[in-house]
């Protein structure tokens, strides 16, 4: 396996999970031809495919109830991943595709909303609650360490 | 000690239960459209229903955004399968008709529906004064950041998109906007033609 189809498999695998920063990484590390291989219009159509897909997972399905439009059957979702593979094939970039969408939509069509503002909550709240939680488990366990109840 | 345990008990659970109520009192299905105050997305759409006469356009002609500037445009996304697009569909018709004399624009959208429904459908509620065009794999109301139907955008004389208004129009609102949209596209014209 040379090393264009190595970078090319990666792409599609890290692509196809939704692995976004895993892709960023992946196209600084690459130089000059092999970086063009990944980010240069795609050529073939599994990577055509590839690249819609996690473009469309970003994206929310207006029609349906928390769903994107990756995931959806609707008639609206299909039309709309077909404006992604069309942008896509045309060589714009994954977040020139987003940011298509988001002019139209607002930024309530993307699934992860951008961490700032009011959205940081979102964020930060999961890690304080998780922090907080285990800092109270620290401080009770070490409590019944020290004091352990009688034997029965 | 318990009072200190309560008060911080308190102080971790007031704001959450306060940010669960505050998010009770928002519409999940609201959707603020980032248009108003933009250009109109460009658009160039054949028509299929040709509307009646002063406001016919022959079927099959092409509707572009840019033959409408100088216009206040009302655009109307619906279909025939669409219920709330019965309860507007005869203020729509009508109002349309009043403003046949004035520099105002009324389209129909047809969003993912076939012409020949769209077609039945117009004629089973008596038929419809202003054209309306057809929207091939939805590419318009995608532009338009459509979510349902009907929906309807009222675009001013130069070009912006002034107002969106998410389901059927009340025949007071929408005369309401297109006199608005009017005067100040009249003042617009006024103050460009002092300039020049």
């Amino acid at each position: 396996m040379n090393f264009r189809v190595t970078v090319r498999f990666v792409a599609i695998v890290g692509l196809s999970a939704g692995v976004a920063p895993g892709a960023e990484a992946l196209e600084m590390a690459l130089p000059g031809r092999q970086r063009e291989a990944v980010l240069a219009p795609p050529r073939s159509d599994s990577v055509l495919e590839a690249r819609t897909s996690a473009v469309a997972s970003e994206l929310r399905c207006p029609v349906c109830q928390g769903l994107s439009i990756q995931d959806s059957p609707s008639e609206l979702s299909q039309q709309m991943r077909d404006v992604v593979k069309e942008q896509l094939r045309a060589g714009r970039r994954p977040d020139e595709v987003l940011a298509f969408f988001v002019a139209r939509y607002g930024e309530w069509i993307l699934l992860r909303p951008a961490p700032k503002g009011f959205n940081l909550l979102v964020y930060v709240l999961p890690v304080l609650v998780v922090v907080g939680g285990a800092g109270m488990l620290a401080g009770v366990l070490r409590r019944w360490t020290r004091h352990p109840p009688a034997a029965q | 000690m318990n009072w200190k345990r309560a008060a911080m008990a308190a102080t971790i659970a007031i704001p959450v239960v306060w940010l669960f109520a505050w998010g009770l009192t928002k519409d999940p299905k609201e959707i603020p459209s980032p248009l108003p105050g933009r250009d109109a997305p460009a658009f160039s759409l054949p028509v299929f229903a040709p509307g009646r006469p002063p406001l016919a356009r022959a079927a099959g002609d092409t509707v572009r955004l840019a033959q409408l500037h100088g216009r206040v445009v009302v655009l109307n996304f619906w279909a025939s399968w669409c219920l709330a697009c019965r309860d507007e569909h005869t203020t729509l018709s009508e109002v349309a008709l009043e403003y046949a004399n004035r520099p105002v624009a009324f389209y129909g959208v047809l969003y993912n529906d076939q012409a020949s429904a769209g077609t039945r459908w117009i004629s089973d509620m008596g038929g419809q004064s202003y054209p309306s065009v057809l929207d091939p794999g939805a590419r318009t109301a995608i532009d338009y950041g459509l979510y349902g139907v009907p929906e309807t955008f009222f675009l001013d004389v130069s070009g912006r998109v002034a107002y969106k208004q998410t389901g059927p129009l009340s025949a007071k609102l929408l005369r309401h906007l297109v006199d608005s949209l009017l005067a100040s596209g009249k003042a617009v014209g006024a103050a460009a033609g002092s300039g020049s």
